[in-house]
């Protein structure tokens, strides 16, 4: 089946997303893997045939994932399946690796993100992203959160004191830090900086928020806070997250892509491949791959 | 309660394992005089600095070493005022550090966050290269080029002379700056990828990324760069030597000639001073004050990078 998006949204987005330049017309080719119930109209993010070479190695390969409104999707699977290969082509993170080279399209809101409408700057300021460890610049708190409005704007001070607040709020960590928004970032704990991190991505107003393995460096109840912001902010902000932890997946995300390794013909080292991509209920209850069913349970990785 | 009967040595080694642990001890041992001869080897310095020069200040008070702006040490009358080397040695110093320090981040920046792999493995061997070049020859260069060239052309506001600061100075600052560059990279190499990607991750450009976050993240490295840039270009001599001239001219510009403490030292330290003179001793007071001001910077620059320090993780 072919779609067309809606022609407004398209140009409309495209003016935004970078100069002139032919609208781009968009056909997405038939996506076997993605859930039966997607309506065409949430969707926000959609990968075609995705796939990363590092030099002359295939990491991943044959990625079809469609990324809805309002809801978590969740990446899983075994150490080196390519998930965060996978996270990080979808606001060119991985433009900074010289040897990575990616096929296929990413796109958002019918643009590809890899075609001569996107600017990679942009690109990132529209899709947030949140990483594996907490990482605050080395400057004080209200300044880790001014950081990206400064770089996409001049904002004046009274309109960055205003994002900075509702930032930390969205975030959850106002009431933690609002008597000490010029003390040292570094003086937070784990889960504070994580959280910092958030408040730091939500103030350039992204409109997908991508997390490779958000908590892995926290411990269970910095996780589970989380957590919770994650659902809370899902509405407005969609998320992507990459995780280790299959419960994880189970208790925040809507939809859940399976990923595992397979050694090709002629490779030497696994490459990655998306097993399944369904409702994360489908996937942990019922899924219709046995590697899924045998990774869920345990029995693999 | 009985225990099996254990003979005395059973838990001591033998044969070779004891052997191996006697050069043990005897390698610990000379590692400790290693790492404790350099301090001894402060303190000879300072100690050999310090006796000729408390001869030096019974002849000639400390009022008068500070108190006149007149150096004219080995001759008849002598003049013990120290001034015109202090305000030579900082003329010379600034000139590098405003040459080096800029010009050497720069550098920096570009080798570490702009060149392509290719530029970098050409450009590195070349700056190493510069670095290596001895400080004779940059001398040549000053009185051969940068004087003639670059400072009498550059200096408007008075003449410039074969020799000047302003030329000691130019050339000064460019052979620290290898060393000022070398410096600053592993600063900013030191900053952890994590925070680069971040900054990027927020939609920033490459020069936003460098001047918000990697410069921040690599001060207190810079800034220790810059003091050894600084405490190089006051000990540099040769270069200042041969192109400052050697007059101790009290002057604040840079076009003229001037004398630095090193290179007085330098000058007056080529063994026409008899023994035991005054004139022999000023080289050790103006050599111990040297060594005071490079002291003071070293302190200051620890101060500075421990306030600055930002420790990650």
């Amino acid at each position: 089946m072919v779609e067309d998006m809606s022609n407004a949204t398209i140009s409309e987005t495209t003016a935004r997303l970078r100069q002139s330049g032919s609208v781009v017309s968009v056909s997405l080719s038939s996506d076997s893997h993605s859930a039966a119930d997607n309506s065409q109209n949430d969707l926000i993010m959609q990968s075609v045939d995705l796939q990363v070479h590092y030099g002359d190695f295939l990491a991943v390969r044959d990625v079809n994932l469609a990324i809805h409104k309002g809801e978590i999707t969740a990446l899983i699977g075994p150490s080196g399946c390519g998930k965060s290969t996978i996270i990080r082509c979808f606001n060119r993170m991985n433009d900074l690796i010289p040897t990575a080279k990616v096929g296929g399209k990413v796109f958002y809101k019918g643009i590809d993100l890899y075609g001569p409408e996107a600017n990679a700057g942009e690109v990132r300021r529209r899709i947030g992203m949140v990483f594996q460890k907490p990482n605050p610049f080395p400057k004080s708190i209200y300044d880790n959160v001014a950081f990206g409005p400064r770089v996409n704007g001049k904002p004046t001070k009274a309109e960055t004191d205003e994002l900075v607040e509702r930032s930390l709020k969205r975030a959850a960590l106002w009431e933690e830090v609002k008597d000490r928004l010029k003390q040292s970032a570094f003086s937070l704990s784990g889960g504070q900086q994580q959280r910092l991190c958030i408040a730091r991505a939500l103030a350039v107003n992204p409109d997908v928020l991508l997390m490779d393995e958000p908590c892995s460096a926290l411990d269970p109840i910095a996780t589970a806070r989380i957590e919770d912001l994650m659902a809370e902010i899902k509405s407005d902000y969609p998320i992507v997250i990459v995780t280790h932890n299959m419960q994880q997946a189970a208790r925040v995300s809507d939809r859940t892509a399976f990923f595992n390794t397979e050694i090709g013909a002629n490779a030497t080292r696994p490459t990655g491949v998306l097993v399944e991509y369904d409702t994360t209920r489908n996937i942990f209850a019922n899924p219709t791959d046995t590697r899924t069913e045998q990774y869920i349970s345990g029995r693999m990785g | 309660m009985s225990t099996a009967s254990v003979s005395v040595g059973e838990l001591q080694p033998s044969g070779r394992k004891l052997r191996q642990q006697r050069s043990e001890r005897i390698i610990q041992f000379l590692l400790m005089i290693v790492a404790t001869s350099g301090v001894l080897i402060t303190f000879g310095v300072v100690f050999a600095l310090v006796r000729p020069s408390v001869d030096f200040f019974r002849a000639i008070s400390i009022g008068e070493f500070f108190g006149s702006t007149a150096w004219f040490p080995l001759y008849e009358p002598p003049d013990f005022g120290v001034w015109p080397l202090i305000v030579g040695t900082f003329s010379v110093m600034l000139l590098a550090v405003i040459i080096a320090v800029p010009g050497g981040l720069a550098i920096a920046f570009y080798l570490s966050q702009y060149a392509s792999d290719r530029v970098r493995r050409k450009l590195k061997p070349l700056l190493e290269i510069l670095a290596g070049v001895p400080t004779v020859v940059f001398g040549f260069f000053a009185i051969n080029f940068v004087g003639p060239n670059v400072a009498a052309k550059i200096w408007v506001f008075s003449d410039v002379g074969f020799y000047s600061a302003l030329s000691a100075g130019i050339t000064v600052g460019l052979m620290i700056m290898p060393m000022m560059t070398t410096l600053a990279e592993d600063a900013m190499a030191a900053v952890p990828r994590s925070l680069i990607e971040g900054s990027y991750a927020l939609g920033a450009t490459k020069r936003e990324t460098c001047t918000g976050v990697i410069f921040p993240a690599a001060l207190s490295g810079i800034i220790a760069a810059g003091v050894i840039a600084m405490s190089r270009a006051i000990g540099e001599t040769t270069i200042v030597l041969l192109a400052a001239g050697s007059t101790a001219n009290f002057s604040f510009d840079i076009g003229q000639p001037m004398q630095t403490m090193s290179s007085f030292i330098g000058f007056a330290g080529l063994g026409d001073q008899p023994t035991g003179s005054t004139g022999y001793q000023t080289i050790f007071a103006v050599g111990l004050l040297l060594f005071v001001i490079t002291f003071f910077l070293n302190m200051l620059s620890r101060r500075i990078v421990s306030k600055f320090r930002e420790v990650y993780e």
